[in-house]
């Protein structure tokens, strides 16, 4: 507990809040996987998202939450709901599955297991034990010290923070080439 | 218990909203924002018909009321009690969930939007954000609503809707960021996401941030301007609604109350990107020159202002009920209109007793009282300046054709964002 807070600031019933976001967006990740209408599934899918969020926020990372909803809630998945409505569902519905990827897939999902497990073993080394203590209304600022720096100095993660928007860029280059009658 | 509920009453602690103790005064604010929206959206439908039909030379509803003033009442209840048609070929359950996930996105964004530097529900340091990310999630409501209906016009209303919204969404966003780059011009230097925030940053640096800059916070300004029409599918970017090539677009297989849970949503939609705008660039809750005219005598003299506008208001229904015809048939609507200019005389009596009565600086109760009435009524007349301009937009300009929508949104108004954005940035480096 950071003492500088004031005790009545303090969050209240967070364990139920997480409970319920966790269940939310575990049940939203089952539907997504078990509904054969994929619209249904990219709905599920928005839900889990906005549970993910919420969880940023009780992480104390609001900005992280509310670009979470910007991004994925509001941009990817309208597009992805834009790409699926030009689907004939009732025939993809009936569609049998073509492709033989399980075993793939399978392995991935147990390497993603061993990974959660030993994350939750080795908890007590790896994260602090207790809540953070930054302020919640300077996270916006601390966010841009890591990726910018502070005057003069390189962030911490500039470099990779400019590896990923060149990715981006080459993506935005390759879609806007790929709309071009000939390349 | 008692003492628990009293010590929330007590005013120090309403100092900011959403901090300690204040989550009854947020609760309190839930209600009261939910029914005031709700009301001005009837008041607005009353008036975009109204003032619609004198644009177009005509008198709009007249029979139900005086002037037609219960008409949305008479609408509501028709729609309530209209049949309820599920198309047998739509998907139920999405069909029945898209409405109310326009509704919640358009509602949920009332959270961050400070009607006073305390008169807000809370004070997220994410303000700006929430509020783009929670009334982008709106389009999904009208993407849903689209697919679901199993019907082609539907569809293409909710691809062209999707299209129009994320295209706009983008200028939208640049001309935001903009104006948040102009609130990290102090000593400190650093910026604020806080919709209480920015209005504080532009009453520190003692000018709206439309005229910061000029004319680039007047470009930003202007480009938002147009990003907040597409957004709401207002005409004429209305390409989602075009019932001249789409029927009724996106909910044209929607009826009775579903239908009107859709035009709730759009005007909420409408009120909170007009509150957007004014949060960003005109100041949000500030009166007119508060540094320049900053005596108390100023002070009193723009305290009077709400009182004065009911006044006027009730002068108004007066003067309809001295003008009323003389005829045995008009003798209700007469006794009403007098009753309801009676009404609003009573509210500008009120509001000048307490501006006369609060207008010193102290912190009594009517003083506090004349402070917030003031906040919340510069606020909501900037607003309806606004939704004055949607409904004069739609009266005076043709649609757009769906080429020439997606050209201005992505050769047009994104290059001039990206321009003011950088231009922006490079002037507030020189200058500071």
């Amino acid at each position: 507990m950071n003492p500088a807070m004031n005790p009545s600031s303090l969050p209240v019933g967070t364990p139920y809040f997480f409970y319920v976001l966790a269940g939310l967006a575990i049940a939203g990740g089952v539907l997504v996987i078990t509904r054969r209408n994929a619209v249904h599934s990219a709905l599920a899918l928005i839900v889990t998202l906005l549970a993910v969020s919420g969880l940023y926020l009780m992480l104390y990372a609001p900005f992280v939450a509310g670009v979470q909803i910007i991004v994925y809630a509001g941009g990817i998945m309208v597009l992805f709901l834009f790409v699926i409505m030009l689907v004939n569902i009732d025939r993809a519905a009936k569609d049998r599955q073509f492709n033989r990827m399980w075993p793939v897939g399978l392995a991935a999902a147990c390497v993603l297991l061993a990974l959660f497990v030993s994350a939750i073993v080795k908890g007590k080394t790896l994260f602090p034990d207790r809540m953070m203590s930054l302020p919640e209304s300077s996270n916006t600022q601390q966010i841009a010290s890591m990726l910018y720096g502070e005057a003069g100095k390189m962030g911490q993660y500039t470099f990779a923070f400019e590896i990923a928007s060149l990715l981006l860029l080459v993506a935005i280059l390759g879609a806007v080439i790929m709309t071009r009658k000939k390349i | 218990m008692p003492n628990f509920v009293m010590s929330y009453l007590d005013p120090s602690v309403t100092g900011t909203p959403g901090a300690a103790g204040s989550q009854f005064w947020a609760l309190i604010y839930v209600f009261i924002i939910f029914t005031g929206v709700s009301v001005a959206v009837m008041a607005m439908n009353w008036l975009e018909r109204k003032a619609l039909a004198h644009f177009q030379i005509r008198l709009g509803p007249m029979r139900v009321g005086p002037h037609g003033l219960l008409q949305p009442i008479a609408d509501a209840i028709k729609l309530a009690l209209k049949e309820d048609i599920i198309p047998a070929e739509a998907d139920q359950f999405v069909f029945w969930v898209a409405p109310l996930i326009g509704l919640l996105a358009a509602f949920a964004v009332y959270v961050v939007i400070p009607f006073g530097p305390s008169q807000a529900v809370s004070d997220m340091n994410i303000g700006i954000l929430f509020m783009l990310g929670v009334s982008s999630l709106g389009v999904l409501g009208i993407v849903v609503a689209g697919w679901a209906s199993n019907s082609h016009y539907p569809l293409i209303g909710a691809l062209r809707s999707s299209a129009q919204m994320v295209s706009y969404e983008v200028a939208m966003g640049l001309a935001v960021v903009s104006a948040i780059l102009m609130t990290s011009m102090n000593a400190s230097g650093t910026g604020t996401l806080s919709m209480i925030g920015i209005v504080q940053a532009q009453q520190q640096q003692g000018i709206w941030f439309i005229f910061k800059f000029f004319p680039l916070g007047f470009i930003a300004f202007g480009i938002f301007a147009i990003a907040m029409v597409a957004e709401t599918n207002r005409a004429p970017f209305d390409m989602a609604e075009a019932e001249s090539e789409l029927t009724a677009g996106y909910h044209t297989e929607y009826s009775g109350l579903r239908w009107s849970l859709f035009m709730l949503a759009e005007y909420a939609a409408m009120i909170s990107v007009s509150a957007i705008a004014i949060t960003l660039w005109l100041g949000g809750w500030m009166r007119p020159f508060p540094n320049l005219l900053h005596a108390p005598a100023w002070d009193f003299i723009f305290s009077l202002f709400p009182g004065l506008t009911f006044l006027g208001l009730a002068a108004i229904a007066f003067i309809g009920t001295v003008r009323m015809p003389a005829h045995s048939f008009f003798r209700i609507q007469r006794a009403g209109l007098a009753a309801f200019a009676a009404v609003l005389g009573f509210i500008a009596l009120l509001l000048l007793v307490i501006a006369v009565a609060g207008r010193s600086a102290d912190a009594s109760l009517a003083a506090r009282f004349n402070q917030g009435i003031g906040y919340v009524y510069w606020f909501v007349l900037k607003v309806a300046v606004f939704m004055y301009l949607f409904i004069w937009y739609r009266a005076t300009w043709p649609r757009y054709r769906f080429d020439q929508l997606m050209r201005i949104g992505w050769k047009v108004m994104l290059p001039i964002a990206l321009g003011v954005l950088m231009l922006t940035a490079i002037v507030g480096v020189m200058v500071s």
